[in-house]
């Protein structure tokens, strides 16, 4: 008997749609179960009458917990701190990692220092970042305070006196003026890092020629930089703005939403009804608040930013 | 419009001087091209022209005026850069305008000012594009417009042709040479493409190792080169170079010809050349040959009409000849020009 000839066959690795979908698959697995499934958990949890103690989500209430949690005293606060600080932060954020990137772009001496402090405060833990805020920002022991008593700016018969503490996390607006600063100081890197990849691409002739053209350092910075870098500026402002929207961390270890409510913030809230107060499904609902208004915002930046780019 | 005047330019990087002592004066109106190899200094030279560089040492004068420390935006200066540079998140009409915004010019001067430029270079339909859909073409000669825009005293090329297709490249060195000849501005042309500087410069400056080697007309440059450097440089293929009894001896390829063997000339200067490649070059023939029986095989070209090189064969031992007139003697230590009548 002869011998079986080889058959030619093609292998799984040639049959790229199977294999395809083989490869996406974990995927689609990772997040349907880690943001899917929360997420329609958490839609379903806000329209039940769900409790700590009975944290079943059968008891379908419709939209009472939204019109609840609306009702309630500190709603309006939570949500204008929410709006104030995340747009401060915005733009506090955006100027500053403009300006950090027009200084990262050039050579200069000790650039490299310069760099490693710039980043520092991405690399560095929650923990150790709440523990520095909290003594820089201290009732008593505040450098900070210290300094303009020593400048003359604090303390007794001086513009911030009489008294010889500030109260940061004591007061309705130099509370939120605390946690904005703390929330610019932890997510400028990121941002810097985003709009400086945009920077470094602007081709150097471009800045040569507006020198050449006659342009200033403003008309420059207005009229070449800035545009050339708005695509990077939508990125970079899109993930401020939802890091900062969405944390409670800062506010959490600072002024815990106090005095009153006066420095409440969304997410904050939402954990402190939902979990510490057991008011499962209000808490949800109150998370859930901003979840159309953030996904408006998020596609509407990609938009723009895809059409800058295109042009 | 207006002179341009450069005195003992120098730039150091480091210990290295790129540009190590430039004198230069272009007269009001003049096609100046700069030309050299890659590395010569000549784009550096540009850019303390522009002020974009401050010279190490030196002057730079623009009607008469020292500018020398002056930044770019005081100079009245036009650039045109290899990429174009070209604004890209404006429209055509955006980026002509904008040298004119920088400077303060009213909307309506400014209007009829971007009107006349883009008629000048013929954009008219491009105007409301952005330059990611323009062409190669088309996006030099927004930058064109855009330099041309504001009466600039100067207007400085670094090698604009360099990035267009072979074919538009012809079209637009005239058209290039026409707009100067229309507008009359003062212009430094830096290029290290022979053919535009040749086909396009009033005068040519020649450099190499940051200096200049020679300053004159194309026909100067190309006839009489000061030295060895630039009779090598220049033409294509550039002047043979032969050391004959101490001296070096130069000639272009079109001027050595096989010998007819009827004519006889006294003074021509004789060369058995074995004939080792025929190249066609269209228009003309290239030959690669070699000298025989010296201490070495010397290579040379030379380059004849279709109708001569009917005659040879390649392997072939001929002699070749090259008239007197059309001898250059070099030293062979400084590389400088000698006296041809001193044999």
């Amino acid at each position: 008997m002869a011998r079986a000839e080889k058959v030619a066959h093609a292998t799984l690795g040639d049959r790229e749609g199977l294999l395809g979908t083989l490869m996406i698959a974990p995927a689609f697995v990772y997040i349907a179960a880690l943001v899917g499934i929360p997420f329609f958990l958490a839609i379903a949890l806000s329209m039940s009458s769900a409790t700590i103690g009975d944290p079943s989500i059968h008891g379908f209430v419709g939209l009472s917990n939204f019109v609840s949690a609306v009702h309630e005293q500190a709603f309006p606060m939570a949500l204008r701190n929410s709006i104030i600080v995340t747009f401060a932060t915005l733009i506090l954020t955006l100027v500053l990692a403009t300006a950090e990137s027009e200084l990262l772009v050039h050579d200069f001496r000790g650039k490299w220092l310069v760099q490693i402090l710039l980043i520092l405060p991405w690399a560095m833990p929650v923990s150790l970042a709440s523990v520095d805020w909290l003594w820089l920002l201290d009732s008593e022991f505040s450098p900070v305070d210290w300094l303009l008593r020593q400048m003359h700016l604090l303390g007794p018969g001086t513009v911030w006196g009489p008294a010889n503490h500030l109260y940061y996390y004591g007061k309705e607006w130099l509370g939120l003026g605390a946690v904005t600063v703390i929330n610019v100081w932890r997510l400028l890197p990121l941002a810097t890092i985003i709009v400086l990849a945009g920077r470094t691409a602007i081709p150097h002739e471009i800045f040569e020629q507006a020198q050449v053209d006659g342009a200033g350092f403003f008309r420059t910075l207005f009229r070449i930089t800035i545009p050339a870098l708005l695509p990077l500026l939508v990125v970079a402002g899109m993930f401020t703005a939802l890091l900062v929207f969405g944390d409670m961390a800062v506010v959490a270890l600072t002024t815990r939403g106090g005095p009153g409510y006066a420095t409440q913030l969304l997410p904050y809230w939402a954990y402190l009804k939902g979990i510490e107060g057991g008011a499962l499904a209000e808490g949800a609902a109150v998370a859930l608040f901003m979840f159309p208004v953030l996904l408006a915002g998020a596609i509407l930046a990609l938009r723009m930013a895809y059409r800058s780019d295109s042009n | 419009m207006a002179t341009l005047e450069l005195r003992g330019l120098k730039k150091k990087y480091g210990s290295i001087y790129a540009v190590d002592g430039i004198d230069i004066a272009i007269k009001e109106g003049e096609f100046l091209a700069i030309l050299g190899p890659s590395g010569c200094g000549k784009s550096t030279t540009m850019r303390m022209i522009a002020g974009l560089e401050v010279p190490s040492a030196g002057e730079v004068l623009i009607a008469g005026k020292p500018v020398t420390h002056l930044p770019p935006r005081e100079r009245n200066v036009s650039m045109v850069f290899q990429s174009y540079a070209l604004y890209p998140h404006m429209t055509v009409t955006e980026n002509i305008a904008f040298p004119l915004k920088s400077r303060g010019v009213p909307k309506a001067d400014r209007d009829a000012k971007i009107k006349w430029a883009a008629g000048m270079l013929g954009i008219e339909p491009l105007m409301q594009r952005k330059p990611a859909r323009l062409s190669g073409g088309e996006k030099q000669k927004v930058a064109l417009a855009r330099a041309l825009v504001r009466d600039p005293a100067l207007f400085i090329f670094d090698e604009p042709l360099s990035s267009l297709d072979a074919q538009v490249r012809t079209m637009a060195r005239s058209e290039l040479r026409l707009l100067h000849d229309r507008t009359g501005v003062t212009t430094v042309y830096v290029t290290h493409d022979q053919i535009e500087a040749l086909g396009m410069g009033d005068r040519i400056a020649i450099m190499q190792r940051g200096r200049v080697r020679q300053l004159g007309t194309p026909q100067e440059l190309y006839d009489s080169p000061a030295d060895t450097f630039v009779a090598g440089f220049l033409g294509s293929p550039p002047m043979n170079l032969l050391e004959r009894s101490g001296r070096i001896v130069g000639f272009r390829p079109e001027h050595l010809l096989p010998a007819s063997p009827d004519a006889v000339d006294a003074g021509a200067f004789a060369l058995q050349v074995r004939v080792k490649r025929l190249e066609f070059l269209g228009a003309d023939w290239l030959i690669y040959g070699v000298l025989e029986g010296g201490a070495q095989e010397e290579k040379i070209l030379s380059k004849v009409p279709p109708r001569v090189v009917a005659t040879l064969r390649e392997g072939e031992l001929r002699e070749f000849r090259v008239e007197r007139a059309h001898l250059r003697f070099f030293d062979p230590a400084t590389g400088l020009r000698v006296d041809d009548g001193a044999r």
